[in-house]
């Protein structure tokens, strides 16, 4: 069980602020989604909490205690992270680069013990590649590497999990797949962020939603008091047809704003 | 994370280290027979076999083990953490710094003052030469950054260089200075090994065990500190681990490049490739590859011995040819 707390976080990318002022408080057992257009910040909001930014004031706590306390392992050890659109600098084994999650238990020089690898094995099933177990990560296609880096970052199994953009790159499918299998993680007691485009997929699953914008969060609650026809038109410069009737919500991006 | 290699890849290059220990012992300029050499081995033999052997070959071969165990260590730590292929001691300037830092002790006559300033200054200048590029080339994971920045180094070391000969007081000057350029084992002492071991012990204690941290770099920086690895350590350790070791060696041997970008990429596809797998491989491979090019330096017949740095340049260049028509893809 991971709370993440953030209060008057700015961050800076060279002159301007790509995130301004906020402050927020995350709860284990919740699927937060992050939400914004492209440069709103979102990324940088998670790289803060994980403490990977750099000038960064305020401050960002896990579990009470505040992460420039924290050593890295001690990080690695309670969020599991998942970049966006990683590339790989080595043409690393499938199962290798599974178990480079387990490195946040390791001592420098200890091996896997077997409950390491049983790990790995049950974090390659979960993300529905155990069968690319024995075949090079960098030959994969973009989805089935996405998916093994996602188990990469399941092997973890760290109380708290941030992804970003894991959807992107994987088809129909396997976007239904990878968004149960962080439901079912958040189910199971874990927090979960995840950064994600897919509006409907959003309002579908996340508990909560952050809505970003320059920076700011201009909006934070359940999916459908965030994503409103007001707010979309706001923030993305989109008309949108929402419908919030049906079995799930159904949100469509219908067209762009002029002005 | 336990990397995985060819079963049979560690105990044949122990016995190709063995075999070209061996081989350092038994050939050269005057052939012993093997029987001669085991005779000295085992405590007998006779004088001239005495001294041909233990005061002559066995440090040469000694320094050959040792230099070119480190040579082929950095190569594969710096590759490893610089998630470049073509990095290397020689290719980023280290030795060439080294090299100057030696040549700089000879010109000002301090190697005469104390035994331990060439070396210092060897380790010294190429600390500042890696210090210098990892400022250059920045957190960029662009090989070509990282080249350009090596080449920035490697240029300004070699300019001191030829600075130094270029001033030169006299033609015995420049020719010990040159020797520096080429490298070379020959004429070496126990003096020489007394100097080389320990800086050798130290660099390859700091440089092979982080093998873990360079693998989780396969993920990129972010990706690695994110999985706890505390790179700002990682990076010092490499960084002294390389000084001195290869500044060190080079203050024995001279710049000798390529053996540590050619034994990476020998024993790779032998290996899971990543990058902990070929550590170990690595300086096992460097010792035998510089050992046997030094016999080779001896037996092959030219009016004066050839320069060791000479021949690992040659075999070198191959390997970035491969490299080149891999990535322009006519391989």
């Amino acid at each position: 069980m991971v709370t993440i707390r953030t209060e008057e976080i700015t961050v800076r990318l060279g002159r301007y602020p790509a995130v301004s002022g906020i402050t927020l408080d995350l709860f284990p057992g919740q699927l937060v989604g992050i939400v914004g257009p492209n440069g709103a910040g979102k990324s940088t909001l998670i790289r803060a909490m994980l403490g990977l930014a750099k000038s960064v004031s305020g401050t960002v706590s896990i579990d009470g205690t505040p992460i420039a306390r924290l050593s890295r392992q001690e990080i690695a050890r309670r969020i599991a992270y998942l970049p966006q659109g990683q590339t790989l600098h080595w043409p690393l084994l499938v199962e290798r680069l599974a178990a480079l999650g387990r490195m946040p238990h390791l001592g420098p020089l200890s091996r896997l013990s077997p409950q390491d690898e049983a790990l790995i094995d049950a974090a390659l099933a979960r993300a529905d590649v155990l069968h690319l177990k024995g075949r090079i990560a960098t030959e994969l296609s973009g989805g089935e590497r996405a998916r093994v880096l996602l188990a990469r970052a399941l092997a973890v199994g760290a109380p708290a999990l941030i992804a970003d953009e894991p959807l992107a790159a994987l088809d129909p499918g396997h976007q239904i797949d990878v968004m149960d299998l962080l439901k079912a993680e958040a189910r199971g007691g874990a927090l979960v962020v995840t950064v994600l485009h897919d509006l409907g997929m959003a309002a579908r699953y996340c508990d909560r939603l952050l809505l970003m914008d320059r920076g700011k969060l201009v909006a934070d609650g359940v999916p459908l008091d965030v994503l409103t026809e007001q707010s979309l038109a706001e923030v993305y410069g989109i008309s949108a047809c929402i419908d919030a009737n049906g079995d799930w919500p159904l949100i469509l991006p219908t067209g762009r704003i002029k002005g | 994370m336990t990397a995985r290699r060819h079963p049979l890849l560690l105990p044949a290059l122990i016995a190709l280290t063995l075999i070209a220990a061996l081989g350092s012992l038994t050939l050269g300029a005057v052939p012993l027979a093997p029987g001669r050499v085991l005779a000295v081995l085992t405590g007998g033999g006779d004088e001239v076999a005495r001294a041909i052997l233990i005061d002559l070959r066995m440090p040469r071969m000694l320094l050959g083990l040792i230099v070119g165990a480190i040579l082929g260590l950095a190569g594969a730590s710096l590759q490893g953490y610089l998630r470049n292929p073509l990095a290397e001691p020689s290719v980023l300037g280290a030795s060439n710094a080294a090299a100057l830092g030696a040549v700089c002790a000879l010109y000002f006559g301090l190697a005469h003052v104390h035994p331990v300033i060439l070396p210092l200054l060897a380790i010294t200048t190429s600390l500042v030469a890696i210090a210098a590029l990892f400022l250059l080339a920045g957190p960029s994971e662009s090989p070509l950054t990282l080249i350009l920045a090596g080449i920035a180094v490697a240029t300004l070391a070699g300019a001191g260089i030829s600075l130094s000969l270029n001033l030169s007081p006299n033609p015995f000057a420049a020719m010990e200075i040159m020797s520096w350029l080429m490298g070379s084992l020959e004429n070496r002492s126990y003096a020489h090994v007394s100097i080389a071991l320990p800086c050798v012990l130290i660099g390859s204690a700091l440089l092979i065990a982080d093998g873990r941290t360079l693998d989780a770099l396969t993920l990129g920086e972010e990706g690695a500190q994110a999985l706890g690895a505390d790179l700002a350590k990682t990076r010092l350790r490499i960084m002294l681990g390389v000084a001195i070791g290869v500044g060190g060696a080079v203050a024995v041997s001279g710049a000798i490049g390529f053996v540590g970008l050619i034994v990476p990429h020998l024993v790779r596809p032998l290996t899971d490739r990543s990058p902990s797998a070929i550590l170990v491989p690595s300086l096992l491979g460097g010792a035998a590859l510089l050992t046997f090019a030094d016999i080779g330096v001896r037996l092959i017949p030219t009016s004066s011995e050839l320069k060791l740095g000479v021949l690992t340049a040659l075999l070198g260049v191959p390997v970035f040819l491969v490299h080149l028509m891999r990535e322009r893809r006519l391989w």
